[in-house]
């Protein structure tokens, strides 16, 4: 097993999918934290599908898809906060609307692109067994940019994400914190899109998130465990998918799916023994 | 008023303020004068406007007339001399956050951006907690506490923020009659240095405890009294009659089989 392996990884876009796997899985664990515990679950997923609206631009622009992708969940994200903080109603509904209409930009915009699209479907379903040096270069950057930031502002992050009033009374930035939390989302995003697919982004953002919070006690640990589990996911999802030959980003989700099933249900026998003692 | 209150500051000022959302006018005519060290419960049915005036006195929402200010400043600036202490409702039970980071919350507003906590800080916060007798609990979770101990940590981080004015929103909605009396007894000795506004539905225990008592249903009457008249009752419409009706099936469910769940009953 482990020499099928060493051999797998001799050639380079196995080592390239490798290290892709491990450097997205920093932002994930790092971003999907904050996913997890704001409850920013709808709108990430709502930033994710309206970044194909991007992709469809950069096509027709004749530009790069993903500098596309960029822009689109960026505009997204700030769109959805802005949203999100002043229609008191149906802010859930305005934010499905702009998650179905960016999809649906981008696919007109692709129709109207003539010419074969041929890596099309690698935005919507991953490909991260054709992750260029260059994405490997700009998953850095983004790591190192979110890691930093996250790091300046790690006690108004908390405290917006725990308590958005009490934060607001204590005349803390609420507004501002909560559209760089978003644009850093829409970051992440654009980096997951690679490995996993526009359309599987949300599961593996909040999945090794939602795991670690069962087991860590603070936001600090939640963020190494969820990075940690991130790596453990992609790069075990990367070698099954090669051994069995099937799609990359739909097996790292899997794995993380029946991890996290695993953990619910380990979690809640503990509770089923401690109830009978007590 | 009598001469007493008189010569004392009057820390939050409200005139002929009315307040609501859209199409929906929840707060008529208020007018309240809060003076310093005054101990006030403000009973009111739900829907009476509770809520609607704790957030036009943090700054949440702003008045659609009238003037509110707190220390004589208008309340973005006013309402860093409060300690809001907001209502415990259910939430994650797994967000990771210590009882020590909730009560540091309440030093937020005195850094600046970048800058980290102090000693000075930390050294505020251990008193905070040691004064509703948490320091012993806060290396646990929030959501490893009680209802009651959850309370007291909110108040803890209130107190953190060095207030003039403690602002509590319905303190013992999620707690049983005891603790509610503990936590009650605990407010009456923060009251010896801090001012302390507080909205409930529970009218035995503030008519016990506070100094001072209004009854709050779109329309404020308070007149500095101690007691609920029954003129004010009767202007105030229903409102007792719900509040008794609100009492009596959170003692019932307290006392049965649903007590581990009984915080999430209520809320």
């Amino acid at each position: 097993m482990i020499e099928t392996m060493l051999n797998a990884l001799q050639y380079e876009f196995m080592q390239r999918a490798l290290i892709a796997g491990l450097l997205v899985s920093i932002a994930c664990g790092v971003i999907g934290t904050y996913v997890v515990i704001k409850r920013v679950v709808f709108i990430s997923g709502g930033i994710a599908h309206a970044a194909y609206g991007g992709i469809g631009l950069g096509y027709f622009l004749g530009i790069s898809p993903t500098l596309g992708a960029v822009v689109f969940s960026l505009l997204a994200a700030f769109g959805m906060g802005a949203v999100q903080r002043k229609t008191h109603q149906r802010a859930d509904t305005v934010i499905g609307a702009m998650w179905a209409i960016g999809m649906a930009v981008g696919i007109i915009f692709i129709d109207l692109t003539p010419g074969y699209k041929a890596d099309l479907m690698s935005y919507l379903f991953g490909s991260i067994l054709a992750v260029p040096r260059s994405d490997l270069v700009m998953m850095v950057v983004l790591n190192l940019v979110i890691v930093l930031m996250v790091a300046m502002f790690y006690k108004e992050l908390l405290a917006i994400s725990f308590d958005e009033d009490f934060a607001t009374v204590e005349n803390i930035p609420v507004g501002w914190m909560n559209m760089i939390l978003l644009g850093m989302i829409a970051l992440t995003v654009v980096m997951l899109m690679r490995v996993v697919g526009l359309i599987m982004v949300i599961a593996l953002l909040t999945l090794p998130a939602a795991i670690s919070a069962q087991f860590v006690r603070q936001m600090k640990s939640m963020m190494v465990l969820s990075s940690i589990l991130g790596m453990v996911f992609t790069t075990l999802g990367l070698f099954l998918s090669y051994f069995f030959n099937l799609t990359s980003g739909a097996t790292i989700i899997l794995v993380a799916g029946v991890a996290y099933l695993l953990s619910l249900l380990w979690k809640n026998s503990g509770h089923l023994v401690f109830r009978k003692e007590g | 008023m009598t001469v007493q209150t008189e010569q004392k500051q009057e820390v939050i000022r409200i005139r002929n303020m009315w307040a609501g959302y859209e199409n929906d006018l929840v707060l008529e005519d208020i007018n309240l004068s809060v003076y310093e060290s005054d101990f006030i419960g403000l009973i009111g049915p739900n829907g009476g406007g509770k809520t609607t005036l704790i957030k036009v006195l943090l700054g949440l929402l702003p008045p659609q007339r009238g003037e509110v200010q707190i220390m004589g400043k208008a309340v973005e600036q006013g309402r860093a001399h409060i300690g809001y202490v907001p209502q415990v409702v259910v939430f994650d039970r797994d967000f990771p956050i210590s009882v020590w980071e909730v009560a540091l919350m309440g030093r937020l507003g005195k850094r600046r951006l970048f800058r980290r906590y102090s000693a000075e800080d930390e050294a505020i916060v251990a008193e905070s907690l040691r004064r509703v007798e948490l320091l012993d609990q806060r290396k646990r979770t929030i959501g490893e506490l009680s209802g009651g101990q959850r309370q007291r940590a909110y108040i803890a981080r209130a107190l953190a923020t060095q207030p003039d004015i403690l602002l509590l929103d319905e303190p013992t909605a999620s707690v049983d009659p005891q603790v509610s009396g503990s936590i009650f007894e605990m407010l009456n000795e923060i009251n010896q240095d801090v001012t302390i506004l507080l909205i409930s539905h529970d009218m035995s225990a503030i008519s016990s405890y506070t100094k001072t008592v209004g009854c709050l249903n779109r329309t404020l009457f308070y007149h500095g009294g101690r007691e609920v008249t029954p003129d004010m009752v009767s202007a105030a419409y229903h409102c007792p009659i719900d509040l008794i009706a609100h009492g009596v099936p959170h003692r019932v469910l307290a006392d049965h089989a649903h007590q581990h769940h009984h915080e999430d009953v209520h809320s």
